[in-house]
């Protein structure tokens, strides 16, 4: 049962294939599977702190001032991991840029906050928000993973400043599809895998 | 003046916010079935964006540079925007119940709307003057209107068109956005 409460956030309510929360980072940073890789890893930390946390004072928390309440709490984990990532891996802060910020008003947070964590006890929160946060990472990975491919014509893969090697298509790279790393290419990845999807029936 | 024009269209149009960094997705594929909800939900966010620029520029400029806590921006912006938001919800029910009819049921939403945070960050980060804030949120806001509004004029259209079965409702509406979000990168050639 509580395995449940994790798996549910791969594939039934994958929160951008399903759900349709938190686009604004999924298309904008999902350049490179790199970039994916550390928004993703940032959004997991965020939402199973902040769930935790939520979940602890749920009956603390007055109902009235509940949303500004979550907000802040979001807001102080969002700085951490803004720090931490400006601290230590410069070049990834670098090129999420604005878009760590603005982690605290991705409606897949608060949405899990006001949904799930303040209403049940903190171990189903944690697993709650390990679930979606990673439904989050596989989602942005595959969007970044075709974006980078074809716009690039190679992956590289790297997590968090650390290299796992690389691989390139021949040819096809010395003149790639330039179109899938620019603004148009997310829209039209997320719509055809969207489309693919639901011609599959898997959500 | 020039600057200032400069910024303006460099946010309505170049650096579109929807169509080209892709804040405030949220309203744009929700709102945008019907052109007159689009309208009113863009003036809402307009009016928003550049009011909330103007109170996080003070704050920034008179409290957090002051005393040296400028890590403390995301937490204090978006507590600001949210209690801005709320007071505004309670002063339009107050004072003018057809406004509030209008714009009112919109204002939740925009707390939680990344185009308003985003502009109060980028007009930290880039270190714009005050006037400069309120130029680029301005133009912010009147390109966020321009792209729900062709969006949804677009989607009216879409709704008695055939589309492929199982691209029909939100991918087909990714599919347009991105073919306006190709035409909007052509204004990277503007010079300004």
């Amino acid at each position: 049962m509580p395995f449940n409460d994790f798996s549910k956030g791969l594939i039934k309510i994958n929160p951008i294939f399903v759900l349709a929360l938190g686009l604004c980072p999924a298309l904008a940073v999902s350049i490179s599977i790199e970039n994916a890789f550390g928004m993703g890893i940032a959004v997991i930390f965020v939402l199973t702190l902040s769930n935790l946390i939520i979940s602890l004072l749920r009956n603390v928390i007055p109902k009235d001032v509940r949303i500004p309440s979550f907000i802040v709490i979001i807001a102080t984990f969002v700085t951490i991991v803004n720090l931490t990532f400006k601290a230590y891996l410069p070049s990834l802060s670098e090129s999420l840029g604005i878009y760590i910020p603005l982690i605290v008003v991705n409606c897949i947070i608060l949405g899990r906050a006001e949904a799930f964590a303040s209403k049940n006890p903190p171990l189903r929160s944690v697993l709650d928000g390990l679930g979606e946060g990673t439904g989050f990472l596989l989602a942005i990975l595959l969007i970044s993973f075709f974006r980078e491919l074809l716009g690039t014509g190679g992956i590289n893969f790297a997590i968090l400043g650390y290299e796992f090697g690389s691989f390139i298509i021949p040819l096809f790279s010395d003149m790639p599809a330039l179109f899938f790393i620019m603004p148009p290419g997310a829209f039209l990845i997320i719509g055809l895998l969207l489309g693919l999807f639901k011609r599959m029936d898997v959500i | 003046m020039n600057e200032l024009l400069s910024l303006f269209l460099r946010y309505a149009l170049v650096n579109n916010f929807i169509l080209v960094m892709f804040l405030g997705l949220c309203p744009f594929f929700g709102v945008s079935k019907k052109l007159s909800d689009a309208i009113r939900m863009g003036l809402a966010v307009t009016f928003v964006m550049i009011a909330s620029s103007i109170i996080t520029w003070l704050i920034a400029n008179f409290i957090l540079i002051p005393f040296n806590i400028e890590f403390m921006e995301t937490v204090v912006f978006i507590l600001v925007i949210a209690s801005f938001v709320q007071l505004l919800e309670m002063v339009i029910r107050k004072t003018s119940i057809g406004l509030y009819r209008a714009l009112g049921i919109y204002l939740p939403l925009i707390t939680t709307n990344c185009a308003v945070l985003g502009i109060a960050e980028i007009n930290f980060l880039e270190g714009f003057s005050f006037l400069g804030s309120i130029a680029s949120s301005s133009g912010a806001g009147v390109g966020f209107i321009l792209a729900l509004t062709i969006m949804s004029g677009l989607r009216e259209r879409l709704e008695l068109s055939e589309v492929p079965g199982s691209l029909k409702g939100l991918p087909i509406a990714f599919i347009t956005a991105s073919i306006l979000s190709l035409s909007f990168l052509t204004f990277g050639g503007l010079r300004i």
